[in-house]
């Protein structure tokens, strides 16, 4: 096709401008909604410059032009083909009360998994303890509890009343900070068929059974509990949960009874990771700061009593949220249970 | 010579195509490194920022640097992936954007997952496992990426040939023949045209005899694609030729 430039220019700039700042509206304000009416003009407009990319495509001239043309239809392309959900207003009450327990619950399966994998650690740390006490050196890389468990309490028992006064803060950061990179860790190695993820959940669970089993044997179980539930009734829980974002990429990767691409499938999950990635860094938030300000303080600055019963009714409480909290807005939404299946041209069906 | 860019087609309902140039592993690497020297300097910032508040609380100076230095870390690419639309200062330096695999608009989990990935992809050190990832994936993908559906492409920066040195102001004889020129520009390649304007670009890094070896093998296959009358080709050098045929093309 031979085209005289000057005025094919001349002709199409304003359609070309027309739709760049369309595009550039819809970039800075994402949340934007375009009326009927705009829709039509955004759709001809795209049609428009597309025709244009394509006359151009068949000279050499104006390289700088072709590209300029072939980013503004990559643009549009991206906004018009665009099917899956637009990302809504942040509104964190909702996402709170409704959309992270719902998708928790959506992939519960996942968790049992990830309890599961956790409980076998556990026995087999706490029966390795039983059996050969010699094992602590191994199993608890931490200083701290490779000494006696009664040494331990008694010496917790007699620190005075604020021992940790001017480094509570700074505990509590990084207890935040540390747990959750490990909890980003547990489900980023999902990708490794759950390999890395499963490795995690039972070191962490051979961890805790053999710290349990340990004290238990010595005789220090209401210490234990007392020092363990008011976090670990939350962290433990959200280490779980990080396991099942692990293992719902492993599903995602492995694919088994899904007939859908790779690609589709990691897609489907994409936004629910994120979910409940937010979640887990949330509860290990207020984790942190009951680790720092009370789970490090016993008895006589703090009952046992009293620590065990707050921790007891932060579990139920959680367990309570995750398995009944946005219940009916579940109902409502019913077509959205259940992993999305997405056809071949990305769309969710 | 072989192209060892690896290229990704996005083909619109329309029937455009789009070529993307995925980015290679050593400009990701550079673009990471550079993102790095930027967090170390906001760090750096962050330091002086505790060190003045110590000595109000020393304990909250403490934290405020640990949960900063966690947030940096994590979420500089975060952020900056997600306003600058798929960017960081190092990718912007490299010319390299994160897109989604399909050419469809990046999506805030998309940034998310991928960043979060990045965990896994440092392992065991120095991103290994990343960049193994990245050799051995169609699309320069590492783990994050596949898990993201994103892929890092490459924008080469289009600089607008300096044509004035082609003319230098001389007058061309072709553009009188407006219908031949049409023409040439109609069946002249990008890739050939490219060839004629680097070699003309190029002139002065080559010995005589190559110059006037290229030139005359460019002059032919232009002459090939659009016969222009003798009267206005007889007497002119290979080079001149070439230059008007550039000057057709690219003007």
């Amino acid at each position: 096709m031979i085209i005289d430039l000057h005025k094919f220019i001349s002709e199409e700039r304003e359609s070309w401008e027309r739709l760049e700042a369309i595009l550039d509206e819809l970039e800075k304000n994402p949340a934007r909604r375009l009326v009927m009416q705009e829709i039509k003009e955004f759709h001809y407009l795209y049609e428009r410059v597309s025709a244009d990319l394509v006359k151009l495509t068949s000279t050499v001239a104006e390289r700088d032009l072709r590209a300029y043309l072939e980013s503004l239809v990559a643009r549009a392309y991206g906004e018009i083909h665009e099917t899956r959900e637009q990302a809504h207003r942040l509104r964190p009450l909702e996402w709170f009360l409704v959309v992270f327990p719902n998708t928790f619950r959506k992939y519960v399966r996942y968790f049992y998994l990830s309890l599961a994998v956790t409980i076998a650690g556990c026995v087999f740390g706490g029966g390795a303890i039983a059996l050969d006490p010699q094992s602590k050196q191994v199993l608890m890389p931490f200083e701290h509890l490779l000494g006696s468990p009664k040494e331990r309490v008694d010496k917790e028992e007699t620190v005075g009343f604020d021992h940790l006064r001017g480094q509570k803060v700074q505990g509590a950061a990084w207890y935040m900070t540390h747990n959750t990179k490990v909890s980003i860790l547990t489900m980023a190695m999902g990708v490794t068929w759950g390999i890395g993820t499963i490795i995690l959940l039972l070191t962490n669970g051979i961890m805790l059974g053999a710290v349990c089993a340990d004290y238990i044997l010595s005789g220090q179980s209401v210490f234990l509990l007392g020092w363990l539930l008011p976090h670990g009734s939350v962290e433990i829980p959200a280490i779980l949960l990080a396991g099942q974002a692990g293992l719902i990429i492993a599903g995602a990767v492995i694919g088994w009874g899904n007939r859908v691409s790779l690609k589709l499938r990691l897609r489907a999950v994409t936004v629910d990771l994120v979910t409940l990635i937010t979640g887990v860094a949330l509860m290990l938030i207020w984790a942190g700061i009951i680790e720092a300000f009370l789970s490090q303080y016993h008895k006589p600055v703090f009952p046992y009593e009293l620590k065990i019963a707050f921790g007891c009714i932060q579990l139920i409480v959680l367990t309570v949220y995750l398995s009944r909290s946005g219940r009916s807005q579940s109902k409502h939404d019913a077509g959205d249970a259940g992993p999305a299946k997405a056809d071949e041209d990305g769309a969710e069906i | 010579m072989k192209n060892a860019r690896k290229i990704l087609t996005i083909r619109t309902p329309e029937g455009i195509v789009f070529p993307m140039t995925i980015a290679g592993p050593i400009a990701r690497f550079v673009a990471l490194v550079i993102d790095q020297v930027v967090i170390g300097l906001l760090s750096m910032f962050v330091n002086a920022v505790v060190k003045t508040l110590s000595s109000i609380s020393f304990d909250l100076a403490m934290a405020g640097y640990t949960i900063t230095a966690f947030l940096m870390s994590l979420g500089y690419p975060i952020v900056f992936e997600w306003y600058w639309r798929g960017q960081t200062v190092g990718k912007k330096v490299m010319h390299l954007q994160v897109i989604d695999e399909q050419g469809l608009r990046l999506r805030f989990s998309q940034v998310v997952i991928r960043n979060l990935l990045r965990l896994v992809d440092m392992l065991p050190a120095l991103y290994l496992l990343g960049g193994a990832a990245c050799f051995a994936s169609a699309h320069g993908q590492r783990l994050g990426d596949l898990a993201a559906n994103t892929i890092v492409v490459y924008h080469p920066s289009l600089s607008e040939p300096d044509l004035d040195q082609v003319m230098s102001g001389k007058y061309n004889s072709f553009r009188d023949q407006s219908y031949l020129a049409a023409r040439l520009r109609q069946r002249s390649l990008p890739t050939e045209a490219d060839i004629a304007l680097r070699a003309i670009m190029r002139r002065d890094q080559m010995d005589d005899v190559s110059r006037l070896v290229l030139f005359e093998h460019i002059r032919k296959h232009f002459e090939r694609l659009a016969e222009f009358p003798v009267e206005i080709t007889e007497g002119i050098s290979d080079e001149q030729y070439v230059r008007n045929v550039v000057d057709i093309l690219f003007r």
